[in-house]
């Protein structure tokens, strides 16, 4: 008992849960342990798993981002009319950037600079930029024209997808930046103690700037890629994506309080909640239940989480 | 007239600090008893267990004859126990009535009976003299009658015993001259007021008999205050032996290192200015809440400056963050270790490492192996006591925690200034006196080195300089040569100076 125990609430708990929960599903659940299941498992969750590993840097150093599914939406918006307009992909994907990083930038800018709580912020920010992309596009869906744009989402390398190469990427790029950088140690040491930080010489708001204009810059990504996915820069695509993302990170025991956070915690959150909606659907459960499922899986990683607090004894 | 309230043989101990040890006194019904001592001699934690937020490890309180058994604030308030902290416990966006009502509102069904909610108030406030609307949200009041608006809270829940933790420390003399004349009414209905102060003329004109603490131990306690003079006092909150765990040893003293020139801030409206020479240890005396702190964050750059300027070696830097002053050699080592000083949740190593890996971290990317034997090395030096380098801090005794924040600046490149703002809070006498040495050796090397301290006998044995303060000013600068307890006490107390021509004979009589 006690080793089970410590095996569960242990450092590496919810990698042994993910391995326990996954192999039964995998041996019960028809057609779950297919290459095209598979394949298709690692596309849903493209968008929360690049999101989210920006949103990691975010909740380490104890701040919040509620603006990225506006800021997915927009960027995707943008890089399909500069790409139409210009008739080149190269400049909608710049274009794409630069608002994505805009908005993260100004997100940044008006927490760190202005001392606006981070919440209250994005929460205007997710607003604004929403409507942007409605205004851009009138509310309507703006098909791409150029075929080559599709090709981002459709192309594959050694039989697997463009955007799952890119979500790889991003989580092995982003666990070296959180690990094995100056700017990744500041980040959780401002979570741990923002006033610590800051007398022991850390620039806290340019490093809260940083971190949100690079979360912009990750949402463009992320957006191009699934407008690219869904053929059309959709003004209404990626609703509630900041709830699913933030819910993937603190599955993945990404503390909201700050200071702690590991990548392959998030990666592992990030395919708890693929995994939970495909199954759901390969069983063809309604939709309208997946939301409770999602929710209860939510409020269990959490009561883990807190139990395992407890066990560490990190709670003073 | 008969003892109301008792204590007796009261101990209370922290780890590594006994903070009341077999502490009895006894006031009486209808009094106003004083207690002083300096910081940390016990009075907080007698006020602690008064309360109700702490329990004594031994001894007991009797209220009235009775043994009181309470177990939490809540307790005690049942049993007429009141404290009034300095930070005032009122909900700013509740009226008068309303706050004092606060948890037991008149009325029925949770419909609440409005006149009776202001008329009791106003009844209450007619009969201890307070001139203050009750419909007035407290929002709008001023510290004063927020002050008067606590202790009418106090006498509307019945309260037999009302403490008083220092409160005038924000009050103007015009709104203290009120609040005496409350507890002037308090008394002569015959509640026994406990009144905390380190200013002697407020003991003088309020109270009828004094308990002295020092050292978490009584040092004095006079039952008739007429029978005391303020020499005495003095005497009595100084009185200790000074013993050999302060090493000191005499240093060169070299250029002039820091000049702090006419500085000024929001929370230290007299500009400051002083100089430290290279290995010079100088220390700064006061009382909590004198602008010491204040004065060592306007130096790193932590807050923001009004004017002033800060010259290291010559050359003017100025800093307005603690990058820049970093970069120009002044380090602060924090007075409030917890929340400004460590980086919970993170390793020895990392704590060490924060700010100096900067010099060998090429494009940002860390260097793990540099920052090992940066941290073992300092492990070593500074002989922190833990099991590996990996510990998070928090497991750390604060003795070991000061030492991994020494180690952060030591191992800073070109660190010429190191403030140290209450170096051994909480500190064992053992890691005290390592943390003493390890400032010395640093003096030795050319450092310029401020001590902020609390603690008298701490000042006064290590550093070659005190400058003392008192309510945000500088009141008396004194060369070791010249350091006596006394008048570096009388400094640091407001109003005792001039305080001096005030006859005790002004005590009140009934």
């Amino acid at each position: 008992m006690t080793s089970l125990k410590k095996l569960l609430l242990g450092e590496q708990g919810l990698v042994v849960i993910f391995a326990v929960a996954f192999a039964i599903v995998a041996l019960t659940v028809p057609n779950f342990l297919t290459e095209r299941n598979m394949l298709g498992l690692l596309q849903s969750v493209v968008t929360i798993g690049i999101v989210a590993c920006t949103m990691m840097f975010c909740l380490a150093s104890r701040d919040f981002d509620l603006s990225v599914g506006s800021t997915v939406a927009f960027s995707g918006m943008v890089a399909v009319m500069a790409s139409n307009a210009s008739g080149s992909i190269l400049i909608g994907l710049i274009a794409a950037l630069i608002c994505g990083g805009g908005v993260g930038l100004v997100n940044g800018v008006v927490i760190a600079r202005f001392r606006i709580n981070a919440l209250i912020t994005t929460l205007a920010t997710m607003q604004i930029v929403r409507g942007l992309a409605l205004i851009a596009s009138d509310g309507r869906a703006v098909g791409i024209n150029d075929p080559g744009f599709y090709q981002l989402a459709l192309s594959k390398f050694l039989g697997i997808p463009t955007p799952i190469w890119v979500m790889i990427a991003f989580f092995i790029v982003f666990g070296f930046i959180l690990n094995r950088t100056v700017f990744g140690k500041n980040t959780l040491a401002i979570g741990g103690n923002p006033e610590a930080s800051r007398l022991a010489g850390v620039n806290v708001s340019n490093m809260r700037v940083w971190i949100f204009a690079l979360q912009g810059l990750v949402c463009a990504v992320a957006g191009v890629l699934l407008a690219s996915r869904i053929t059309s820069g959709q003004p209404n695509a990626a609703t509630g994506l900041e709830l699913s993302v933030i819910s993937a990170c603190v599955l993945g025991g990404v503390s909201l309080a700050g200071g702690r956070a590991a990548m392959t915690g998030v990666i592992v959150g990030v395919l708890i909640m693929g995994i939970a909606e495909n199954v759901m659907n390969l069983l063809n459960i309604q939709a309208f239940y997946q939301y409770v499922v999602r929710g209860l899986i939510l409020l269990l990683a959490v009561l883990l989480d807190n139990l395992r607090s407890a066990a560490a004894g990190r709670r003073t | 007239m008969q003892d109301f309230l008792d204590f007796k043989a009261i101990s209370k101990g922290y780890p590594g600090v006994q903070a009341l040890a077999d502490v009895s006194f006894s006031v009486k019904k209808g009094a106003v008893h004083g207690l002083m001592g300096e910081n940390g001699a016990g009075k907080s934690t007698l006020i602690r267990v008064l309360s109700g937020d702490q329990s004594a490890d031994t001894g007991e309180i009797r209220i009235d004859g009775h043994l009181q058994h309470y177990r939490s604030v809540r307790d005690a308030f049942e049993a007429g126990v009141i404290v009034i902290h300095q930070e005032l416990q009122l909900v700013p966006e509740l009226t008068v009535a309303e706050n004092l009502w606060l948890g037991r509102f008149p009325g029925k069904a949770g419909v609440i009976d409005r006149t009776r909610l202001v008329g009791v108030v106003k009844e209450k406030l007619a009969d201890i003299g307070i001139d203050i609307d009750p419909t007035v949200k407290v929002a709008a009041l001023s510290i004063g009658e927020r002050q008067m608006v606590e202790i009418a809270k106090a006498v509307m829940a019945d309260a037999r015993v009302i403490a008083l933790d220092e409160p005038t420390s924000s009050l103007s003399s015009r709104e203290s001259e009120i609040l005496f004349t409350l507890i002037d009414r308090l008394r002569a209905q015959g509640k026994v007021i406990l009144y905390v102060s380190h200013r002697l003329d407020e003991i003088f004109r309020l109270c009828d008999s004094l308990t002295v603490l020092r050292d978490g131990k009584l040092a004095a306690h006079h039952p008739e205050i007429a029978k005391v003079t303020r020499d005495q006092i003095i005497a009595e909150m100084v009185g200790r032996e000074i013993s050999n765990i302060w090493g000191f040893r005499p240093r060169e003293r070299g250029a002039i290192r820091l000049e702090v020139k006419d500085l000024s801030g929001r929370k230290l409206r007299t500009p400051i200015s002083f100089n430290v020479r290279q290995g010079e240890i100088l220390g700064f005396f006061g009382l909590i809440g004198a602008g010491r702190s204040e004065m060592a964050r306007l130096v790193y750059g932590a807050d923001s400056r009004a004017q002033g300027t800060v010259t290291v070696d010559g050359a003017t830097v100025t800093p307005d963050s603690p990058p820049q002053s970093i970069r120009s050699g002044i380090v602060l080592c924090p007075e409030d270790r917890k929340f400004d000083g460590i980086v919970q949740g993170r390793n020895i190593e990392e704590n060490m490492a924060i700010s100096s890996r900067r010099h060998f971290s090429p494009f940002g990317l860390l260097q793990p192996k540099k920052e090992a034997e940066l941290a073992e090395r300092f492990i070593a030096k500074l002989r922190v006591r833990t099991p590996s380098r990996k510990q998070d801090i928090i497991n750390l005794s604060g003795g070991n925690q000061q030492k991994v924040i020494l180690g952060r600046w030591l191992s800073e490149q070109g660190v010429k200034v190191l403030i140290i703002d209450e170096p051994t809070r909480g500190i064992d006498v053992g890691a005290k006196s390592e943390i003493y040495e390890i400032l010395y050796e640093l003096a030795g090397q050319g450092m310029a080195i401020i001590v902020i301290s609390s603690e008298l006998p701490e000042v006064m044995g290590i550093t070659d300089r005190i400058m003392v303060m008192c309510e945000g000013r500088v009141a008396a600068d004194i060369e070791r040569a010249d350091f006596d307890e006394r008048r570096i006490l009388a400094a640091a107390l407001p109003d005792v100076s001039n305080a001096s021509e005030l006859p005790n004979q002004q005590v009140q009589s009934r």
